[in-house]
């Protein structure tokens, strides 16, 4: 209940939190609620926690040529809120409002849910069917990280020890695409048992492209390749991509817990994925026929 | 470093308050422990309860998961800022009493704040919008049905209180 010691700063700058860093025991901390439950737990003891909530402008959303580039201080609730957001990734602003409940949405940060990268949390599977990149700052500068390349493993990403996420960018929904995030969550967290967001493109009535990202299922969130190559050129129908979902969590390392074992997360893999592929088909038609 | 003690200032419903602090000193405990304010209650030990909520800067927030080194400069509302300096129930306390919103009452505190929050964001719910916003709240004793009649009660009150000012 009660974390263990540690240090706390709160630089005023990226730089400055970056220099922090050059402690090997030293933890970000955003909006806290992955880290702090886990610190509670004493999961987690970081020697040194480094605050960037206090670092100015790093709380923003900027439409970019083609991206949305949402800044590492931005809270759930400010992307639920955005019009931004709303106009040019709706299933982004749902799926926010997917996390967690009210007060967990007032804290937290979609950026800080990218590093943190919980095996069972919603937006990796959307950040994955979106597509983009986050901006990382470290001591030799900053790089972009392309998205696929971003989720290692298990609460694991690709980002160096000492770097810090500046914002993630991520491309805008496409306008002939539909999207859903759908999940099956435990009650009491609302962490997803299974997560999966598809992003779904329509041509002449079959499927044109599919993005998909399937979060809760295995140490990562991740995109099933084999399923978004077997939905093109099916009918948005459910005997169609039920069969093409089938090898959803092929070559996956499938999750067991209390709260679910493997056969059950793979069979709500199979179960979403399929549910997801046709609600993002049937939105894109909507969308078509105004 | 680690023994290092921070110095906080907080406004808490209305009055600062100056603190030393340790850094993995949680907000809820500053409030309940360092002072005196036990009106907001630890009801879990992995942020799902929320018996802890409070306002921090306008807006609802479980005060187990923020270190109150983070509510440095910050604006709090416990509980015990809901009613008036007179004693009078705020409309959504009012509403518990009417609608018989609690039994122990442990996790009423935390349903207040929470149910005022989502007034303030939506001030006509439906009762799948209430439920929604209540999600972050946890009842062991009345399985919901009376805080749900006291949320919609209480936007029936703060609707119509804000008609008749019109008038």
């Amino acid at each position: 209940m009660i974390p263990a010691k540690f240090a706390y700063a709160a630089p005023a700058s990226l730089e400055e939190a970056i220099g922090l860093l050059d402690n090997p025991d030293a933890k970000i901390i955003a909006g806290g609620h992955s880290l702090l439950p886990m610190m509670k737990l004493r999961l987690a003891q970081p020697s040194l926690l480094v605050d960037i909530g206090r670092i100015p402008d790093l709380a923003y959303i900027r439409g970019d040529d083609g991206y949305l580039a949402i800044g590492a201080m931005t809270r759930y609730w400010q992307i639920i809120n955005s019009t931004e957001v709303q106009q040019a990734a709706p299933v982004l602003a749902e799926a926010a409002g997917e996390v967690g409940d009210p007060q967990v949405r007032a804290r937290g940060t979609f950026v800080g849910a990218l590093a943190h990268a919980d095996p069972s949390g919603d937006l990796p599977a959307v950040a994955l069917a979106l597509g983009g990149s986050v901006r990382a700052a470290g001591p030799n500068g900053e790089r972009d990280i392309d998205l696929d390349e971003f989720f290692v493993d298990m609460l694991t990403t690709a980002l160096e020890e000492r770097e810090i996420i500046r914002e993630v960018r991520l491309r805008v929904q496409p306008p002939d695409a539909g999207a859903v995030y759908l999940k099956f969550d435990q009650p009491a967290s609302h962490y997803a048992l299974t997560g999966v967001c598809a992003v779904i493109s329509l041509s002449g009535g079959t499927i044109a492209s599919a993005r998909i990202g399937v979060t809760g299922v295995g140490p990562k969130a991740y995109r099933p390749r084999s399923v978004e190559q077997a939905l093109v050129g099916q009918s948005a129908e459910e005997s169609a991509v039920t069969d093409a979902v089938r090898t959803v969590t092929e070559g996956i390392d499938v999750q067991g817990d209390l709260h679910a074992g493997p056969d059950y997360r793979a069979h709500l893999a199979r179960v979403l994925t399929c549910r997801a592929v046709l609600e993002a088909a049937q939105r894109q038609a909507t969308t078509r026929a105004i | 470093m680690m023994d290092q003690l921070h110095s906080i200032t907080v406004d808490v419903n209305g009055t600062r308050h100056s603190r030393q602090v340790e850094p993995r000193l949680l907000l809820v405990h500053f409030i309940r422990d360092q002072l005196g304010l036990t009106g907001t209650h630890v009801g879990c030990d992995t942020s799902q309860c929320g018996a802890c909520t409070v306002v921090l800067d306008g807006i609802a927030v479980k005060s187990c998961t923020v270190l109150a080194v983070q509510a440095n400069n910050a604006d709090i509302k416990t509980i015990e800022g809901f009613a008036g300096a007179d004693g009078k129930l705020h409309p959504v306390q009012q509403a518990f009493w009417e609608e018989h919103g609690l039994q122990c009452g442990y996790c009423t505190p935390g349903m207040i704040v929470a149910i005022d929050q989502l007034l303030r964001d939506n001030p006509n719910p439906t009762e799948t919008e209430v439920r929604r916003g209540l999600d972050g709240n946890l009842c062991r004793c009345t399985g919901y049905h009376n805080i749900v009649k006291s949320a919609l009660s209480a936007s029936k009150k703060l609707r119509g209180e804000q008609m008749s000012e019109a008038h």
